[in-house]
């Protein structure tokens, strides 16, 4: 039988995890909607911008802060490259075409970081404090993590929603022929919005970089999970991505403490596919 | 005889003869090459066999990963002859397959949402194999045991490499004729009409259901076998290498490559990615860990952007005298 304290614990966590998982689904969810086409490599962007903050803080010293700042940016320029380099040149091909030239994407940045920097794992080394609340013990460092992730969650929802530029990339997310008629340049919401989810791994890159050491399988690792919670949430409903984070993240934080860390992430799955046979449209989809 | 079917008798010759040629110092690296070659053009080709009909699965690996520890794990546990262990293989795989393909087929489950609900049962049978280290070995894998002197046959263990050319290159021909087989009969327009449009499809009389569990039941368990051929070739099983995303991606990307409609497509795609791998691998070896890996990646990005048909596709396009008539798609 497990304390219930480290049940208490495991969903705390659990919730702490979910915000950055929400962090990680929202960015790939936008552009999802917005795309209809499925970045296999976003979270390996994710872990280049988490490069990006480890040499900038622990080799050329700059503050986190500032790290975490230059990590956004890079994510940015990776957003934009992405999308003019790979993504405009495939815009009309068949979906599986597109699903597989960023899936290629995927190998060239894995096994180019192997190259690089080889498969050392590397960590943003923090001082910061353990806490201890009423007998269970949290990390600082994804605590703070888990409040920046949750302010540039509310960050996209204002800027989806009070600004023209974001109703526009709205628009185009619930109907890609009306936005032309409408007079929207397709290019130019195509271009911001995968600038905004750049800059969402950026930011997703450096709350991770503090928490967890960066390696080229990053990608690997926590992929697949985004993957599932944006369809489980519904594609391009962020309120959705955000709550299905958190059911996931609970589901595998709790499974790993009462059997496995895999079997957590087998229960996810699991109930993943089921849930696609139930509610194929996601959490929060009406019935036909 | 035609040009083309010249061709492939002579091909067939050379293969079927190539063991005994004198490529002396090369030879048992050349033999490996093309071993690895057939049987994964089998599992491309299985793999083909739903991917034609827009059912595409990111998750072969989960077929393959059943298929391989199965027969493994009873070899080593029980000291069940594989033969017999396929057999509970490929049953087990059955159920696999109809378990994920009978829901995503009732529910409708199509395109990205099939794709990444394939992916979670790949993902699932790999970290179940991980999270099972007790008795898989986990992470680090799980090496056949040696079967007693004289008892290869039983066991599918051969120290002669020439006996695992020919059972491949037999595999790889029977995948091929599978693959003819199923394009000259009735399912393959009865599946070509659900993927256009399945409402329409089963307007017509088309029981799709039916024909879409058949036909990924079938793809299921070639790709298993596949697996199996490769475990006893291997002699090791591993999760990162028979299940999961990476292998199911890398299977997905040969048969693009090669070019998924035509026949030879997934073979030509295979044998070009294991033989770019291993010329890299040759060229850069330890020196550049992931260069190799890099260069491929890249190609594949300019490979799908540049030549979406695939190689052996766009080859045969080019070379067809009479350009086709466009196929228009009504919107």
């Amino acid at each position: 039988m497990i304390e219930p304290i480290f049940l208490a614990e495991a969903a705390v966590n659990g919730i702490l995890l979910g915000g950055v998982l929400a962090l990680l689904a929202l960015g790939l969810n936008l552009i999802f909607g917005v795309l209809d086409i499925v970045w296999i490599a976003y979270v390996d962007l994710v872990m280049l911008c988490m490069y990006v903050v480890y040499f900038l803080v622990m080799v050329y010293g700059w503050p986190v802060w500032l790290g975490g700042l230059g990590g956004l940016a890079f994510g940015v320029l990776l957003g934009i490259a992405v999308h003019l380099l790979i993504i405009t040149p495939i815009l009309s091909s068949p979906p599986i075409n597109q699903l597989l030239a960023t899936g290629g994407l995927l190998f060239f940045i894995q096994s180019f970081a192997t190259f690089l920097w080889t498969t050392d794992h590397r960590s943003v080394r923090l001082t910061l404090p353990i806490i201890e609340v009423g007998g269970m013990f949290l990390s600082f460092a994804r605590l703070v993590a888990f409040v920046l992730s949750i302010l540039a969650v509310i960050g996209l929802y204002l800027f989806l929603t009070r600004t023209f530029i974001g109703t526009a990339i709205r628009a185009v997310s619930q109907d890609r022929g009306a936005m032309a008629l409408m007079g929207a340049s397709p290019q130019r919401v195509y271009i911001v919005t995968s600038a905004v989810g750049g800059a969402m791994a950026g930011i997703a890159g450096a709350l991770l970089s503090i928490q967890y050491s960066v390696h080229p399988y990053f990608g690997a690792a926590f992929g697949p999970i985004t993957f599932m919670i944006c369809v489980l949430g519904g594609l391009g409903n962020m309120v959705g991505a955000f709550v299905a984070a958190f059911i996931l993240s609970e589901i595998i934080s709790i499974g790993g403490v009462i059997w496995s860390t895999e079997m957590g992430y087998v229960i996810a799955f699991v109930i993943f596919i089921v849930m696609m046979f139930l509610r194929p449209g996601g959490i929060f989809a009406r019935r036909e | 005889m035609r040009l083309p079917r010249l061709l492939g008798v002579g091909l067939l010759a050379v293969l079927a003869a190539a063991p005994f040629l004198p490529l002396e110092p090369m030879k048992d690296y050349s033999l490996h090459v093309v071993i690895q070659i057939f049987i994964w053009s089998f599992i491309g080709g299985a793999w083909s066999l739903m991917g034609r009909f827009g059912l595409v699965s990111l998750g072969h690996g989960a077929f393959l990963g059943v298929g391989a520890y199965t027969t493994t794990l009873l070899w080593n546990f029980y000291g069940l002859s594989p033969w017999l262990g396929s057999v509970a293989a490929v049953l087990l795989t059955v159920a696999l397959a109809v378990l994920v393909a009978y829901p995503c087929s009732r529910f409708r489950i199509l395109g990205h949402y099939f794709a990444l609900v394939t992916l979670a049962v790949g993902e699932v049978v790999r970290l179940l194999i991980i999270a099972e280290r007790d008795w898989t070995g986990g992470s680090l894998g799980l090496t056949l045991r040696p079967a007693a002197t004289g008892t290869g046959l039983a066991a599918i263990q051969f120290p002669d490499k020439r006996v695992f050319y020919y059972g491949a290159l037999v595999l790889w021909l029977a995948g091929l004729w599978v693959w003819a087989r199923l394009d000259r009969s009735m399912a393959r327009a009865a599946m070509e009409a659900i993927g256009e449009d399945e409402t329409a499809a089963a307007s017509v009389g088309i029981h799709v259901t039916r024909f879409k569990l058949g036909v990924t039941v079938l793809s299921a368990v070639l790709t298993a076998v596949g697996g199996i051929a490769y475990a006893q070739y291997i002699t090791y099983v591993n999760p990162q290498t028979l299940a999961g995303i990476e292998v199911s991606l890398r299977i997905v990307f040969a048969v693009v490559l090669g070019g998924m409609y035509s026949l030879l497509g997934p073979t030509v795609g295979t044998a070009l990615t294991i033989a770019l791998s291993e010329y890299l691998r040759i060229v850069f070896g330890l020196r550049f860990i992931g260069m190799a890996e890099t260069i491929y990646g890249l190609l594949l990005v300019l490979f799908i952007i540049f030549l979406p048909a695939g190689i052996y596709g766009s080859l045969r396009a080019l070379l067809a005298r009479r350009p086709r008539p466009a196929l228009t798609r009504p919107a």
